[in-house]
Formats: C-alpha cells, structure tokens, sequence
C-alpha cells in the first residue's frame, strides 16, 4: 500500500531536514494551496476529500472549517485575531500515534498547520502539545523556526499577502486538556474546564475570537489532499471513508507498535499486522480507539476499521490505536484501571462526572476484591444511562461509559460472578432508590 | 520574595504570545518550576505579581495541572505510566518493585532526596509498555533488572 501519512518516516525517527523535506515535495501543497486556492476553496476540497477527525470523534474537517466566519469580502468586520490550533495533547489511554508523526516528520504537520490556518483564515497557530513531549516539542520548534526562516510564516508569505504566526504552547497535564473547548481554557491560563456549546469555538473560540480546533492526524492529511485531490483521497480508503489512518497496537500483542493502512481494513488483517494476540491465545477483547470505546470482542473479527464500519457494531473507531486483551485478562481489572482514571481526570465541574465516575471505580474495585453485592451489576449499568450522553456537562462521562456499558453486554456472567454467594443483599430497587438519593 | 532576572524575562517573553497576556499563566509556573524544582507560596505570589493574576487565580491553575508541583521534590521525579497498555503489560509489578526499593508510596521523596515517585497518565509509549519517564527520559519495556540499571543512572 501507498504510505501517505508516513512515507518520511524514518524507523528511528530522525526526521528529515527541511530541505531533505522540500525534495521530497515538502511545502509544495502550502505553495499551491496560496497560489492556486482561495482560502474557502481549501476547505471545500478538504470536505469533498471526506477527511474525518482522527483524535476520536470523527467528526468531518472540511464541515468544520465550513462555520468559520469568513472576512474576506467584508475586511472591516475581521476581528483581531482568527485561531487555529492543532489539538497534539495526546493522553487518550493507549494512543501514541500523533508522537510518532511529530517526532518523525514534524515539517509534514507544520505544513499542514500553515495550509489550514490558511483555510480558515487564521493569522495565528497555537500548537496545543502535551507537557511530557519534549522531543516532539524540540522536533516542532526546529521545524516552526526553519520554516519561517525559509519563509513560510511570518508576513506576506510566498508573496501571497497572507501573515501567520505559529506558537508552541506546552501543556501541564490533565486529559480533559483534550476536550478542544477545556483546551481553549488551557490556553488561555485557566483551568481546563469545558465550556458551553454553544457558542461552539468557530463563533467563539481561544479569546473569544473565531477558532478550530483538530488533532495532529487529522491535519497531517491536508497536504496530501491539496496536493493530489479528493478523488484520490477518497480512493486510498476501502469503503465510504477516504483516506489511510495510523493504526495501532499495544496490550497483548505479538508486536505492538503503529502501521499506517488503508481506513477500513478488516480488524483480523490489522491485529495480524501486529503478530496476533501474544503467546498465541485467544482474543478475548480489545478498545479499538483508546480507553473511551467500546469494547470489541472475536465475533467483530470482520469488522472493516473505519468509522461505519465500528459504528455498525456498537463502538467507535476513536484513535485507531488497539488495546488487545488476551483470554486470560480478568475484564474487571480492566475496567477498573479505565475508570479509575476517568475519575481522577474528571474536572470536577459537574456532579454526575465528579461523584459517579469516582463511585464505579469503587464498585469495580470491590468486585475485583471479592467484596461485591448483588445489586452491583444492575448499579454499574444505571451509571452508564445517568452519565450517559446528554446527562453530562461534555463527552468525558459518556466516554467514560463506554467500556463499562460494552463489558456489561459481553462479560456480564463473568462479572456477575465476582459477587460471592453469601452477600448481603441489595436489590436493584434499593440500588436504584440509593442512586436517585444520592 | 522575588523571581531572578532570568526567570521574569522568560515569563514577560511568554506574555508576548498571547492576546491576553494572562494566558501566561500556566507558563509562568513552569517556568518558576524549571529554575526551582517547584512551587513555593512565595515563588507563586511573585510569579502572579509578574503575569498579572491574583495569587488566588494562579493557585487554582496550579493545583489543577498535575505537572505543577506545589510540593518540593527529589533531585529526579520519577512518573510510572498507570494506564491500560502499561496495566495489562506489567505494570503492578514494576510499580510494587518501584516502592519497595525506593521505600517510598506514590507522592513521596526518598530520604536522600534522590527521587520523588509520582503515577502518571498514559504517557503515550504504549508499544513499550511497562513505561515510565524519570524527569524528560522515557523508558519502556521495564524489568525489576532493567529498572536497577535505569535507576543508577539518576545519582
């Protein structure tokens, strides 16, 4: 198969120099996206391509950059700032696929920054980047500094008349960083905590200025489709959704590690990209995307991995990057890890996040020690419905959710089966009753 | 008390980055944190009198972000990756060997002041799981044996 997203990548990550970058047709897209594009017709092209976000929600980019207010006919109207800013806080548990792009070809994300500054008529990139990243961030700094030095940011680039600053800005942790509304809270000094939405950040973003948030992957496409078009975009992918994506795999696997290759390729030809389950057992479940997705097990074996294809079989393609659990993995100790760190990282600002998250950790943890009641199964899944979608102040709960409610459809007898015998009884009334007092 | 030249330059140049010069908040800390190891009371009122926040306003940040330390810490901090590629890889073993033969739970400094021992989020080198990273190192695919060479390298 044809590497896009890596075809520079070197396997031990020394990325090319900017003008190893330039023979290679580096910033020939940003060059042809101001010469031949107006800004509107980048963003049109990016939504015809069909590219869709790769930081988990899926949500389509060109579309996205489609509620930017525009400026251009009335110039007078332009606020002082217009924002765009690359969401590169990668801490979604078993993600590690942006590091590899930033460590490895930080030119190829810089120009993708610059082309969708562009078209959505940004002045200023902030590249939002997770504190514990220090080679990504020198990696990304040398490239930002070489090619203003070669011309590429700073003022009236390529002649073109377009001005764009890009900045750095280092995060100091906390997953909800990655909620690109907590984001713009984090980068703006305060705590990370989500906004209402709406205003959703085109109207009122970073400062209150018109703003788009993407994710690493998601721009690291928009030099190849400026440079190639959406026709061939959209051939590179198996089904409805164009283009490749960075799988990876990590857990118990043969050969864990990332692969870059077509979206929609079947799970079974992914999983045997990385040697299979380690130790030739059994597949006993898998996060196909990251902690916040629903569990797939061996009957999805045949599921094309795309975001169809894993929405058609109850979960969500999310990062891409498998977390294989073999058939001796206790599902409660898994659970029980995910959610006791949905519930250190919740922000605290709502209460069904704040106080929910913290007590299905508790279950869980009780459960795994033996110490379980009847009446804790029927608890755990009313959790899934009260932080729900729709009961939360933003997607961390829900997401949070998703696991637990995938495990309790799967591996609900195993689980059961933790509760001794001789517990003390608390039926799902009382559970429910002591739910709705709490 | 009072922040060094160098420190104040840095956190004014941070403050030239962004429409609200606030936003240098975070950066502010971070800085503080790089020429002190962490946080004091002190240092945090002098760093807020630099961006121009309240005291109040730069303790909410700092107390939200888990990289800031408002506590001192040893010579290396050592963070053990808690989460799911690590945990289904190995990690309760290396983390039990990690407080055993530091003598030290989570949040604490050995006596020597050597290394303070923190969990961390995933820290993004699942594929190398059990991971951890001792001030800006990453380290993977961790043994009880390979974590006693690791740990001599940090005197």
């Amino acid at each position: 198969m044809e590497k896009v997203l890596t075809k520079n990548i070197r396997n031990d990550r020394v990325p090319m120099t900017r003008t190893e970058y330039e023979q290679t047709g580096g910033w020939d897209a940003f060059k042809k996206a101001l010469a031949e594009f107006k800004p509107t017709e980048v963003a049109a092209l990016v939504k015809e391509a069909g590219l869709r976000g790769r930081g988990g929600a899926g949500f389509p980019t060109g579309v996205k950059w489609g509620f930017m207010p525009r400026f251009e006919e009335e110039p007078e109207k332009r606020p002082a700032h217009v924002y765009m800013v690359a969401n590169a806080d990668e801490m979604e548990p078993g993600t590690f696929k942006d590091r590899l792009l930033m460590e490895g070809d930080p030119h190829q994300f810089i120009e993708a920054m610059a082309i969708a500054s562009y078209a959505i008529g940004a002045d200023i990139a902030y590249v939002f980047l997770r504190g514990e990243y220090t080679e990504s961030r020198q990696k990304l700094q040398k490239a930002i500094d070489e090619a203003t030095e070669a011309g590429y940011l700073g003022d009236d680039i390529q002649g073109s008349g377009y001005n764009l600053r890009m900045y750095l800005h280092m995060s100091a942790g906390r997953y909800i960083c990655g909620e690109e509304s907590a984001l713009l809270s984090a980068l703006e000094g305060r705590r990370a905590v989500p906004r209402h939405k709406p205003p959703f950040p085109a109207a009122s973003g970073l400062f209150g200025q018109p703003t788009t948030v993407n994710n690493v992957e998601t721009l690291c496409n928009v030099p190849h489709i400026v440079n190639n078009g959406a026709d061939w975009y959209k051939s590179l992918g198996l089904h409805k959704d164009g283009g490749t994506k960075i799988f990876g795999a990590s857990g118990h696997i043969a050969k864990p590690g990332l692969v870059e290759l077509p979206l929609g390729t079947k799970l079974s030809d992914v999983l045997d990209h990385f040697g299979g389950v380690r130790g030739g057992r059994r597949l006993k479940a898998l996060l196909p995307g990251g902690g916040s997705t629903p569990l797939l097990t061996e009957e999805h074996l045949n599921t094309p991995l795309d975001y169809e294809g894993v929405g058609a079989v109850g979960s969500r393609l999310g990062t891409g990057t498998l977390v294989v659990m073999d058939d001796q993995t206790p599902i409660v100790g898994v659970l029980k890890n995910l959610e006791h760190f949905y519930a250190q990282e919740s922000c605290g600002w709502c209460t069904p996040c704040r106080d929910g998250l913290p007590w299905v950790a508790r279950i869980l943890g009780q459960l795994e020690a033996g110490d379980g009641k009847p009446g804790d199964i029927e608890l755990l899944e009313l959790h899934t419905k009260l932080l729900g979608p729709g009961k939360t102040f933003c997607a961390h709960a829900p997401g949070a959710m998703g696991p637990l409610e995938s495990a309790l459809k799967y591996f609900r007898d195993e689980l059961a089966a933790l509760i001794p015998d001789d517990a003390s009884t608390l039926d799902s009334t009382q559970a429910a009753n002591a739910v709705s007092n709490h | 008390m009072k922040l060094s030249e160098t420190e104040i330059a840095a956190i004014q140049h941070e403050m030239t980055l962004y429409e609200d010069p606030g936003a240098a908040t975070i950066e502010a800390l971070k800085i503080v944190q790089d020429h002190r190891g962490w946080v004091s009371d002190e240092t945090l009122e002098a760093a807020a009198v630099v961006v121009g926040v309240t005291p109040t306003q730069m303790e909410a940040v700092a107390t939200f972000y888990n990289l800031i330390f408002r506590q001192p810490v040893g010579r290396h901090v050592i963070m053990i990756c808690d989460s799911v590629s690590c945990f289904l890889t190995g990690y309760q073993e290396i983390c039990d060997y990690l407080k055993q033969t530091l003598g030290v739970e989570f949040g604490q400094t050995t006596q020597d002041n050597r290394f303070t021992l923190l969990p961390i989020c995933c820290l993004g080198n699942c594929d190398n799981g059990p991971a951890m990273r001792i001030n800006t190192d990453y380290h993977g695919r961790l043994t009880p044996d390979k974590v006693d060479a690791i740990l001599a390298e940090y005197p």
